[in-house]
């Protein structure tokens, strides 16, 4: 890939003049897809990043949130910073080095801000790897497609957890997805949540010409070179052997030292603007903080400290080496800065300063002649990529196909589906306690992670809850819908545990966008994701676009992940766990109190693992007044249990909460036109978001939480024998503990 | 009275262990490896985290640099030295205690909660607890399998240094129940002197009143036994 003709002639037309080599590689991976947003951008305006709490928006490194003030007035100086990002070609080629760096690259941009990084949150999604337990599920892949999504599975979790366990951040959150249509392209998307405060925040705006241009970190090889652009193309056959060389390969080490580095230099305040070297290399991280700042600079490349002899100017400016941050620093800070790096043994050179011309890169060669390679405007390298205005077709309405199955192939097809099994093969790899923060661990619906820094005189700090994912079946079904349904079930998660749903940073994930059903598909999830989230008054205060995760096997399904946080008083949350006694509600689901009968299955499990086709279901009129409501109740003393529907539908949230010391007894109500096979089996299968299990010994007072917000309905209790007893229409089902977790345990069983 | 908290590059429970000492009312401080122990150390703790990025082996390279010469020192001397997970892993390295921590039997790095036994109550770290007692603690690594000859073993066992043992809720030590193939289910031994020990398990984590249970306690108090 090299500059298109189109942009070199706008190049030529503001530069006057060709542009030289290391310029055309400059403009290649800055006005690259990955970079510039030039298909998505046009889009991205549909977000609402407003609020009060919004203290640096979107285009920054990383989003800054302020915290609620304890005393439930205003917001406080604590400040959260939100970041995701996506690594989902490198993972393809390289599964563990691509994961990887795709969670050195998150912390980065949370140092960037000056914030310490405090959790982590993946968002997986694989090609089919299971052997089919049901023969009538469909079926896309052969065996050695099989194989292959096992081996990036496991490589790119043991990347993560290699990584993000030894710099000490907690990956608590997170969600694995398996369809076949990743099998040609897996999604990796890491968000980060870091922790500052108004003192100590720091902006990728340079602030003023004359300060120093400091590179500190490991040292610059000629690795990870076009990584931008690399991930700007569809993955071709042999991706895997040819495009290695752009993969990156991390060093946790050296960023763990380069965390506790970046700390000391925030602490101490040398830190006038930052930015992590990721795609584009120092020459994207370097003109992007002047740009911002409506600076330039004069950057001498043979300054920087390199690891192989003979690197060109070229290289110096484009390689991807992990690690390494650009801070602008004070003249007399430099100093400073140099003693701090060197004991934490990283590398560290000023490289040049800040200026108010050109972005302008000067390179000495073997000969000794000191020559020009770059001088540009930065305005015009960071902005200057025209967009694109791609045609975009309508995703078509699926047909209505329902499949007629036994209930218990049924049941056990969806609860023994790798999708909605047991995740904790995976995030047992992965330390979610180091920093001892994580009061609500991984496999619950949302984590919860004390902040303590807001303490009042009471001792009551901030619970954080965090919930990321997508369901790549209901953006599937129906991209707009769907994509909805994604914000609001992690909005759910959040209430579920009793929090307030307070921003939102999204990773968009498409196929091709020349495609124009492709196009339409990925127009479908942003507007989806940007209406429900106004909706709930949640602001998207950031996120990253990857587009070409198209394969020869064909485009992936429109993917929009959200990793939403919200915030609760103190660090305690009611369990997904069933007790022993207690009623159990089903509340939210829009067939309860109507006549009309179960949603449809459009987009279910249930759908996916035994064929057919349905409509995607209707969403809550009034979502914010349901996810305000169930974060109230939840925290009630007669709350004894809580979970949230949503993958698997109500089939698989019944078994979630089973365990050997409590079991729930269900009977799946009958009136409101449910009083028939077809439409129960709706109700146990369909995917409506918006709805939740709540276990009370008080059930008169969760329905008064609900008046006129969302229909609650009795469908059971606890027992305590570990045994789920459902009884149907027309049969009954019975699983003990045991059982339930051997059909939910098909990832560990697979895996080893 | 200050327990320094000895932070390598890669250290990364150094914080949590501060916090714990600190909430439990021990006065401690961090300190840089390079920098060496204060004056005034009258306990050393040796936290977890990948120091080194676990480079060679785990512990091996933090265990050959001049502050564990110090430690040595003041373990001799009879002040408390505890080395937690990579601490642990550092303790054995470098001589403090015996035998090694190495690849988990799952070859995989492993979060979750075990149960331990209590296998001594006359040590400093374990007064608190008591004979046989089972608590719980958090374990997170990839290299925590105990491992030493069977001659060694047995004279560990003989002379009662076996501090902890992975067990299940009841107190039994079975195979299930020990989760990374540890010789004789071992999770935490003591040293020469009593006064120094190194576990697996991380006591820091379940210190604090708000997350993660407080199970821990009572071991982190053998700081301050007198």
């Amino acid at each position: 890939m090299s500059l298109a003709d189109s942009d070199r002639e706008l190049v030529v037309d503001e530069l006057g003049r060709d542009p030289t080599r290391a310029e055309a590689a400059l403009f290649e991976n800055l006005w690259s897809e990955h970079c510039a947003y030039r298909s998505s951008r046009p889009l991205l305006g549909a977000f609402d990043s407003e609020g009060d709490q919004v203290v640096v928006g979107p285009g920054d490194d990383a989003a800054v949130v302020a915290l609620p003030d304890p005393s439930g007035d205003g917001y406080s100086d604590t400040y959260i910073t939100l970041g995701v990002e996506s690594h989902n070609h490198p993972s393809y080629v390289d599964p563990f080095d691509g994961a990887a760096t795709g969670v050195g690259g998150i912390v980065r941009d949370t140092m960037s801000m000056g914030a310490y990084p405090i959790a982590l949150a993946d968002s997986l999604y694989f090609g089919e790897f299971a052997e089919p337990r049901s023969a009538a599920r469909r079926t896309k892949s052969d065996d050695v497609d099989r194989e292959h999504s096992r081996y990036l599975f496991e490589g790119v979790v043991e990347g993560i957890s290699h990584y993000g366990n030894c710099i000490g951040v907690p990956t608590v959150a997170g969600s694995v997805d398996f369809h076949p249509d990743y099998e040609g392209n897996p999604l990796v998307n890491v968000a980060c949540v870091g922790l500052t405060d108004a003192d100590r925040m720091v902006t990728a705006e340079a602030q003023e010409p004359g300060n120093k241009l400091v590179l500190v970190g490991n040292a610059t090889g000629r690795d990870g070179l076009g990584g931008a652009s690399f991930a700007s193309e569809d993955l071709s056959e042999d991706a895997e052997t040819e495009d290695r060389p752009a993969v990156q390969v991390g060093d946790p080490y050296s960023e763990k030292l380069l965390v506790e580095a970046n700390e000391v230099l925030v602490e101490e305040r040398l830190v006038q603007s930052a930015r992590d070297l990721g795609a584009a290399g120092l020459g994207g991280a370097s003109s992007e903080l002047v740009a911002k700042g409506g600076l330039g600079a004069e950057i001498e490349l043979d300054r920087v400290h390199q690891r192989e002899p003979n690197m060109n100017a070229l290289e110096i400016l484009l390689a991807e080496s992990q690690e390494r941050m650009c801070y602008e620093v004070r003249p007399g800070d430099v100093d400073r800065v140099q003693e701090i790096a060197e004991r934490f043994d990283l590398g560290c050179s000023v490289i040049g300063e800040v200026t108010d011309g050109n972005y302008v890169c000067t390179f000495e060669g073997e000969d000794g002649e000191r020559e020009t390679v770059v001088d540009a405007p930065a305005e015009f390298l960071g902005d200057g990529a025209p967009m694109n205005d791609l045609p975009a077709e309508e995703p078509p309405e699926p047909a209505v196909d329902r499949p007629d199955v036994p209930l218990r192939e049924a049941y056990e097809s969806v609860v023994g589906s790798p999708t909605t099994a047991s995740k904790r093969w995976v995030y047992r790899q992965y330390d979610h306690e180091v920093g001892v923060r994580t009061s609500v661990l991984p496999g619950d619906d949302a984590a919860l992670v004390a902040i303590r820094e807001t303490e009042d005189e009471d001792g009551v700090g901030t619970g954080l809850a965090i919930s990321a994912g997508a369901d790549p079946l209901w953006t599937e079904c129906a991209p707009y819908d769907g994509a909805r349904a994604v914000a609001l079930e992690n909005a759910t998660n959040l209430a579920a545990k009793g929090a307030t749903p307070l921003a939102a940073v999204d990773c968009l994930n498409g196929g091709n966008p020349e495609k124009p059903d492709v196009y339409g598909g990925f127009k479908g999830i942003v507007d989806g994701l940007a209406d429900m989230c106004a909706d709930l008054s949640v602001p998207v205060v950031g996120g990253n676009v990857s587009l070409y995760n198209d394969s020869p096997s064909g485009p992936i399904p429109p993917t929009p992940t959200v990793a939403m946080v919200g915030t609760k008083a103190g660090y305690d949350a009611p369990p997904m766990a069933a007790a022993e006694e207690g009623e159990l509600l089903l509340v939210g689901d829009r067939s309860l109190g109507g006549d009309d009968g179960a949603q449809p299955l459009g987009g279910s499990e249930y759908l996916a693992r035994n064929g057919g086709s349905d409509e995607f279901p209707a969403l809550p009129a009034d979502p914010e007044s349901f996810v305000a409501a169930l974060a109230a109740v939840a925290d009630a003393d007669h709350v004894q249990a809580t979970h949230d529907v949503s993958h698997g539908g109500l089939a698989v949230a019944l078994a979630e909460m089973v365990h050997e010391d409590a079991g729930l007894r269900v009977a799946l109500p009958e009136q409101g036109g449910l009083g028939s096979q077809r439409e129960q089996t709706g109700l146990l299968f369909n995917e409506q978001p918006g709805r939740v299990l709540v276990q009370t010994t008080d059930p008169d007072a969760v329905r008064e939480a609900f008046v006129g917000v969302a229909p609650v309905a009795s469908i059971g209790e606890g027992t305590n024998d570990g045994r789920l007893e459902l009884t149907t229409f027309w049969t009954e089902l019975t699983y003990d503990a045991a059982e339930i977790a051997d059909l939910r345990s098909v990832i560990a069983d697979t895996m080893e | 009275m200050t327990v320094s908290v000895v932070r390598f590059g890669g250290s990364n429970c150094d914080r949590d262990a501060l916090r714990a000492l600190e909430d439990l009312g021990i006065d401690a401080e961090i300190v840089w490896h390079e920098d060496g122990l204060p004056a005034d150390t009258t306990g050393v703790m040796l936290p977890g985290g990948f120091s080194y990025g676990d480079y060679l082996r785990a512990g091996a390279m933090a265990a050959r640099s001049p502050v564990m010469d110090e430690v040595r020192e003041l373990a001799n001397e009879g002040v408390p030295v505890l080395g937690v997970c990579n601490g642990a892993q550092v303790g054995c390295e470098s001589g403090l205690t015996e035998g090694a921590f190495t690849t988990n039997a799952s070859a995989r790095f492993q979060c979750e909660h075990v149960h331990l036994r209590v296998e001594r109550t006359d040590t400093p770290w374990t007064t608190g607890y008591e004979a046989g007692e089972v608590i719980e603690l958090p374990i997170a690594h990839g290299e925590g399998r105990y491992e030493i000859s069977e001659d060694r073993l047995t004279q560990l066992e003989t002379q009662d240094r076996v501090l902890f043992r992975y067990c299940d809720a009841d107190g039994n030590l079975t195979d299930e129940a020990n989760p990374n193939g540890s010789k004789h289910n071992v999770a935490g031994v003591v040293g020469e002197r009593d006064s120094v020990a190194v576990l697996m398990p991380h006591p820091e984590r379940a210190a604090l009143a708000d997350v993660g249970g407080t199970d821990g306690r009572p071991l982190l108090r053998g700081f301050a036994a007198e």
